[in-house]
């Protein structure tokens, strides 16, 4: 069972067309493909997956492209991500605020 | 057993269930809906007020600093605690303190300095590693985790799973086994660090419950000194399961309290909800659901106050801890079920807090053992050996 986001990378213009107002997780990317955000859409979200995708890219400049993960458990899901950027990097994506994380040593 | 409240009892329960309405609850308006924290600076605050209130530390003995309560109280206290939306896993989100791991009481004078009163001082949070791939019903006979002794160092190699809180914690209790031959009486309890090589959180375990999340342990040649274990060797059965008798009560409570909170609401919404041209109080099909929902209610109270009781009193409350937990768990189960059926579109939105209870209320017939686990133990306690 993989635990990363291995979806593929689509391009920001083409997304907003397909995003629905489902809960979820994201990731936004650079023109290189680098995370530099991590996200959720949560019960607060005003049009969910769709309006936390818009809003945010429309905030970030260099967001290139992004991919996602419908799934009501995205409270869990987004710490997960989080702890696996983590692991991989030492440090939160660029653009996220600091959260309280536990610690992943996936294999 | 005495069915009335004390004066005691009526004023800290007066004060819990006003701490609840005034401060609990208007944060979750703008918390998300399966959120199981509030900010630092919301948390500071409200321990404050735990503290001014005399209630900080519920389950600290009173000799390590916490307040002196009766179990009975303490039973009526959880149930006033849970009723809000997080209120089933993070009671009050935490605001009356925790004592952490209840068998660190009983740790060795350095154990407990090590890792007690760090923990009751809020610096360091421990897990309790019990359950494993191979199953967590029948720990005793599950367990194969093994630890080899080599020299004054034990080397531990397995795995666990559903393992609450283990990616956050500096240390855990882990029980694996050191004497293949003997069943429930080899296993053995160790305090493992968890920066010691060899520990792994190797993922998440995503369930029903967004808010709160398991994990998978995994342990490769795991050295851990001897000075590490609690209790004896070959006795960590015994600690496992006495605080599995225990966990029985305020699981039960933390169920009740949801139950009263979803009928509260239910109660308060059926008079308003018209229907073909009548309130839905009217219809005799809601006034049932709200008068089974009262009799699940009241059935699961008293069973846990009894359990409590009789654990107060020092005696064996193994076969009441075990009917509470059933019972409080699949009540709690019915009424969220039947208060959603009566909010209709409403009770299945995140609007309300009925989705969350739902699917978390649901956990609760598994977790802390299952219901058939439960009546395995009360059938062994009613038929005694004859079934042994």
């Amino acid at each position: 069972m993989t635990i990363r986001l291995e979806k593929e990378w689509i391009e920001l213009s083409t997304a907003k067309a397909r995003l629905k107002g489902n809960l979820g997780v994201f990731q936004l990317a650079d023109p290189a493909k680098k995370v530099i955000y991590i996200g959720y859409a949560g019960a607060k979200s005003a049009f969910g997956l769709k309006g936390e995708i818009t809003e945010l890219s429309d905030n970030l400049s260099e967001a290139a492209f992004v991919r996602w993960e419908v799934t009501t458990g995205y409270w869990s899901r987004y710490k997960e991500l989080m702890m696996l950027y983590q692991f991989d990097y030492g440090a939160y994506p660029k653009n996220n605020e600091p959260i309280k994380l536990g610690r992943l040593s996936p294999k | 057993m005495n069915l009335e409240l004390t004066e005691e009892q009526d004023m800290v329960i007066g004060m819990v269930r006003r701490f609840v309405r005034e401060e609990i609850l208007p944060l979750e308006f703008d918390l998300d809906a399966d959120a199981d924290e509030i900010s630092s600076e919301d948390r500071d605050r409200l321990v404050e007020k735990t503290k001014s209130m005399g209630l900080y530390g519920l389950d600290i003995p009173p000799e390590y600093g916490g307040p002196e309560i009766d179990l009975v109280t303490r039973t009526l206290v959880a149930v006033e605690m849970s009723q809000h939306r997080a209120g089933l896993y993070a009671p009050c989100y935490g605001t009356f303190g925790g004592a952490g791991l209840a068998q660190l009481f009983e740790a060795t004078d350095l154990q407990k300095e090590k890792y007690l009163y760090p923990t009751l001082r809020g610096e360091k949070r421990g897990f309790f590693g019990l359950s494993e791939p191979s199953g967590g019903s029948d720990p005793a006979r599950a367990i194969q985790t093994k630890a080899i002794r080599e020299g004054d160092d034990w080397i531990i190699n397995g795995s666990k799973l559903w393992i609450s809180g283990a990616d956050r914690a500096q240390f855990g209790l882990i029980f694996a086994r050191t004497d293949s031959d003997k069943g429930r009486n080899g296993v053995t309890c160790f305090i493992v660090d968890t920066d010691t090589p060899g520990f792994h959180v190797r993922r998440i375990v995503h369930t029903l419950r967004s808010a709160h999340y398991a994990t998978e342990l995994q342990f490769e040649d795991m050295r851990v000194p001897d000075e590490n274990i609690l209790g004896e060797v070959n006795k960590g059965f015994a600690i496992a399961n006495d605080r599995l008798t225990r966990q029985r009560i305020p699981y039960a409570a933390g169920c009740i309290g949801v139950a009263i909170k979803a009928q509260e609401m239910a109660i308060d919404y059926v008079p308003q909800r018209e229907t073909f041209g009548a309130a839905l109080s009217t219809r005799q099909s809601i006034q049932w659901m709200l008068v089974d929902n009262e009799i699940d209610i009241k059935q699961s109270l008293w069973i846990t106050l009894e359990a409590a009781a009789k654990a107060e009193r020092g005696e064996n409350f193994r076969k009441e801890a075990a009917m509470a937990k059933l019972v409080a768990t699949e009540a709690g189960g019915r009424v969220v079920d039947r208060c959603m059926q009566m909010f209709g579109g409403l009770g299945v939105a995140k609007d309300l807090p009925f989705e969350r209870w739902f699917r978390e209320m649901r956990i609760r017939r598994i977790g802390e053992g299952p219901s058939e686990v439960q009546r395995h133990v009360i059938a062994r306690e009613l038929l005694g050996a004859s079934l042994r």
